[in-house]
């Protein structure tokens, strides 16, 4: 009979692995506390750095996941992980044979920085707001005009100490290359300023593409971040940052302000990790085995993960790593029922 | 309006303020050469630049200031440089810089 | 604008019970505030408020400006809370904001520090022979005010309302930068929305006014003032707030700070001298109100009571605004009807009209 595995969440990582298992003749199911199977990139757009609509990569897996009948509990929450299976919030045991954590990540919630004012000023808005609007058609003002200048902030939660994210979230700089890209190629008069303190661009034609953005689309990147954010009495947003390859300070009207949310641990990690006798890193992650031979095993045996639940990913790392973590996880079944 | 001596005046801020540059000037320094744009601020051009082991000529503070509208003493300034050559060379993202300076002395004048 | 982040930083505020340290700015330049604040206590809403003579200066500004060590500043402070308990209390409220910072930077440090706390209680004893003993509560007397916001509302006479119109004043707030920067927790709104004074006016009837550089600093920064060569960026900032906030045409300030008060006010009447600019929507400058004031306004008191002869802007047109009665020979007239003096006549005022000046609107 074919081994069971228990796949908690079902978005790009947990879909992933679920079909990385079944060509495996493994079995999986998919647990998800949503009522739908995708996760957070079903709010996205585009991908960097190629501009793939994100329905081009996440609808097959999707469509493949249905299409294999592999077994998901939609809208089932899990209390405890454990190498025998997971234990939902209603108490009901999933039993398996093994079990992967394919629970993602939490967006920052943009609010905490209460200097930049979202929520309480019209047209500051997070990259996901961006990501939305253009899935529904339209970016615009809160009057339903076009904006003509337009502020980019990079690392809204992320390497900012005063709210406990200390770590870099590792997708935002590219995010922020892409999306000043879009707003120009939809407005190709406005101004667009990205403010950043480095710039991070890790990935295969990242580099490239930013060159692009400053090249051939004109966008300013101003290194400095931004301390405050203040409506302005016609509706603008006034900006102030330093302008530190000038030395100086910087002031700015700006119709919209965008801010690149970044990637915190899952809300749940803390409890989750706490019943399950997991640790976690000092970022909120789920900390891994090891950071070389171990990056999908946790310290329990017959624990693995997939995806940004151990660290900020981007969705191609996490596509990847979800193969990694099928074949240590077909590896352990293998030692474990072949040894009895 | 009396013609009290208070000792002190009111400080001009010294901020960049992008709201009432006039970046016309700016502009057109781009649009001629975009790849201006792509400075990542290294520094390798300040580091290697003749006058600005001698001066406090700054060419990439400079460029930067200029982009942002702010013009005064810039022409003065880049009087300083020696047109020689050395920070082209070192450029890692391959901007002309020697005819930057020719660009930004012909659009600006004696600002 | 939806302001609702203040809800996220309530602290406890004694309802009761207060000993009150008083604040040396503003005795000296808004002498009436202090008085209108243990009145409005003590003989509109009933409270117990101990207004001991024998507390000192918190001598902030001295530790500010580098003459007053930490040692000293710590052990003048211990002997505050020390005199509270004489007096039989336990909630210690502060009428200055440099003091109330300085009262939630020691306590704090003594917890973080205890060490500190050992030696101050040492030094507390060989000077004055007294025992440390930490209050129950800190709070500034603006909290104070505010938390009794709307008993204050019920007793008013008058709102924060055109008399003519019906229309509520457009008030700026400035709570000055040691409310709730040093401690944003120990700030009603936090550093970032501030709902102290912005609680009060809406309470009154008034309306917020949210300027872009609403959080920026007066300018006051003790020795950045003090000092007479760097005077000129002290006015620079109450000139930035000023420049900020003039298009929205506000009807008054209202201050936290007894610094910050004195510097928006005072500061209009040199900008009008230096640059002949002024900003209020009359062609003359915009009126600084303490918190106490303008409770007292509301509560019906009598402007000169108030003591807002000792303003540098004239405060006439707001109350002609707000439709109050007020005798206009008895402006300069001190407690026991004796001549107190009048200012020359400057810009800022309203004694004639000054077409010359340049008028932002």
């Amino acid at each position: 009979m074919a081994k069971r595995v228990v796949i908690v969440g079902g978005g790009a990582a947990g879909m992933q692995t679920a079909l990385e298992l079944k060509s495996r003749g493994i079995e999986p199911i998919i647990i998800e506390r949503d009522m739908d199977l995708g996760g957070k990139v079903r709010d996205w757009h585009k991908l960097f750095p190629s501009f793939t609509p994100a329905s081009d990569v996440l609808q097959p897996i999707i469509d493949k996941v249905r299409s294999s009948r592999i077994r998901c509990l939609l809208g089932q929450e899990v209390k405890t992980f454990a190498e025998d299976g997971v234990i939902l919030r209603s108490e009901e045991h999933v039993p398996a044979d093994a079990v992967v954590i394919a629970t993602g990540f939490s967006l920052f919630d943009a609010h905490r920085k209460q200097e930049y004012g979202y929520g309480l000023y019209h047209n500051v808005i997070t990259s996901v707001d961006l990501e939305r609007m253009m899935n529904n058609g339209r970016v615009m003002l809160a009057d339903g005009t076009e904006p003509r200048r337009i502020a980019i902030l990079h690392c809204v939660g992320s390497r900012d100490e005063k709210v406990c994210q200390k770590h870099c979230s590792k997708v935002c700089c590219i995010t922020g290359v892409k999306q000043a890209i879009e707003l120009k190629q939809m407005f190709p008069t406005a101004d667009v300023f990205n403010f950043y303190m480095d710039i991070r661009m890790f990935g295969p034609g990242y580099e490239e593409l930013y060159r692009e953005a400053q090249q051939r689309y004109n966008i300013h990147f101003v290194r400095g971040r931004i301390s405050e954010a203040a409506q302005t009495i016609n509706d603008r947003i006034q900006i102030k940052a330093e302008d530190t390859l000038t030395g100086r300070p910087l002031r700015m009207s700006v119709d919209m302000l965008v801010l690149l949310v970044g990637m915190s641990a899952n809300r749940d990690n803390e409890a989750l990790a706490a019943a399950s006798n997991l640790s976690l890193a000092p970022n909120g992650y789920f900390q891994t085995k090891d950071s070389f031979l171990g990056a999908v095993q946790s310290e329990r045996p017959g624990i693995f993960y997939a995806g940004a639940a151990t660290a900020p990913k981007s969705l191609a790392d996490t596509l990847a790593e979800a193969s990694m973590t099928a074949s240590a996880v077909e590896r352990y079944l293998r030692d474990k029922y072949n040894n009895r | 309006m009396r013609n009290l001596n208070f000792g002190y005046g009111i400080s001009r801020p010294r901020v960049i303020n992008l709201d009432n540059n006039d970046l016309r000037k700016s502009n057109a320094i781009i649009a001629e050469m975009p790849e201006l744009q792509a400075c990542i601020g290294c520094g390798s051009c300040t580091a290697s630049c003749t006058a600005g082991n001698l001066t406090d000529f700054n060419f990439r503070r400079l460029h930067t200031a200029v982009r942002r509208g702010e013009y005064q003493g810039a022409y003065e300034e880049i009087n300083k440089c020696m047109l020689c050559g050395k920070c082209r060379l070192v450029c890692p993202r391959g901007i002309n810089t020697r005819e930057l300076i020719m660009l930004i002395k012909r659009k600006l004048g004696d600002f | 604008m939806r302001r609702t982040s203040w809800q996220e930083y309530q602290k406890d505020i004694a309802d009761d019970k207060y000993y009150y340290a008083r604040s040396c700015i503003r005795q000296n330049f808004f002498p009436g505030s202090e008085k209108a604040f243990l009145d409005i206590m003590h003989n509109d809403l009933g409270i117990d408020i101990f207004d001991d003579p024998l507390h000192t200066s918190c001598t902030g500004i001295g530790y500010h400006s580098d003459i007053v060590p930490l040692e000293t500043i710590m052990t003048v402070v211990a002997r505050q809370f020390s005199l509270m308990a004489d007096a039989g209390y336990e909630h210690f409220i502060s009428s200055c904001i440099t003091s109330f910072g300085i009262y939630n930077e020691i306590l704090s440090t003594w917890e973080e520090f205890p060490e500190t706390e050992e030696r101050t209680r040492r030094y507390l004893k060989e000077a004055t022979g007294r025992e440390l003993v930490k209050p129950r509560s800190i709070a500034h007397t603006s909290d104070i005010m505010f938390h009794h916001r709307h008993a204050i509302a019920r007793k008013a006479k008058r709102q924060l309302r055109n008399a003519f119109t019906g229309e509520p004043l457009r008030v700026v707030e400035h709570i000055g930068c040691h409310y709730a920067k040093i401690f944003p927790k120990s700030g009603i709104g936090g550093s970032e929305f501030p709902y102290v004074l912005a609680g009060m006016i809406e309470a009154w009837g008034g309306e917020v006014v949210d300027y872009p550089e609403r959080r920026h600093c007066c300018g006051f920064g003790f020795r950045n003032y003090l000092v007479q060569a760097n005077r000129g960026y002290s006015i620079a900032n109450s000139h930035k707030k000023l420049e900020s906030m003039a298009p929205y045409r506000p009807d008054f300030i209202v201050a936290n700070c007894p610094g910050c008060a004195m510097f928006l006010d005072k500061w209009q009447y040199a900008i009008a001298e230096m640059e002949g600019t002024v900003y209020g929507a009359d062609g003359h400058g915009i009126p600084v109100l303490t918190y106490e004031e303008m409770a007292g306004l509301v509560l019906g008191y009598d402007p000169w009571e108030l003591g807002m002869q000792m303003h540098q802007v004239d405060v006439e047109p707001l109350l002609d605004k707000m439709g109050i009665e007020y005798d206009r020979e008895a402006k300069y007239l001190g407690k026991n009807g004796k001549y107190i003096g009048k200012p020359d006549i400057a810009a800022v005022n309203c004694e004639e009209a000054r077409s010359i000046y340049e008028i932002k609107r």
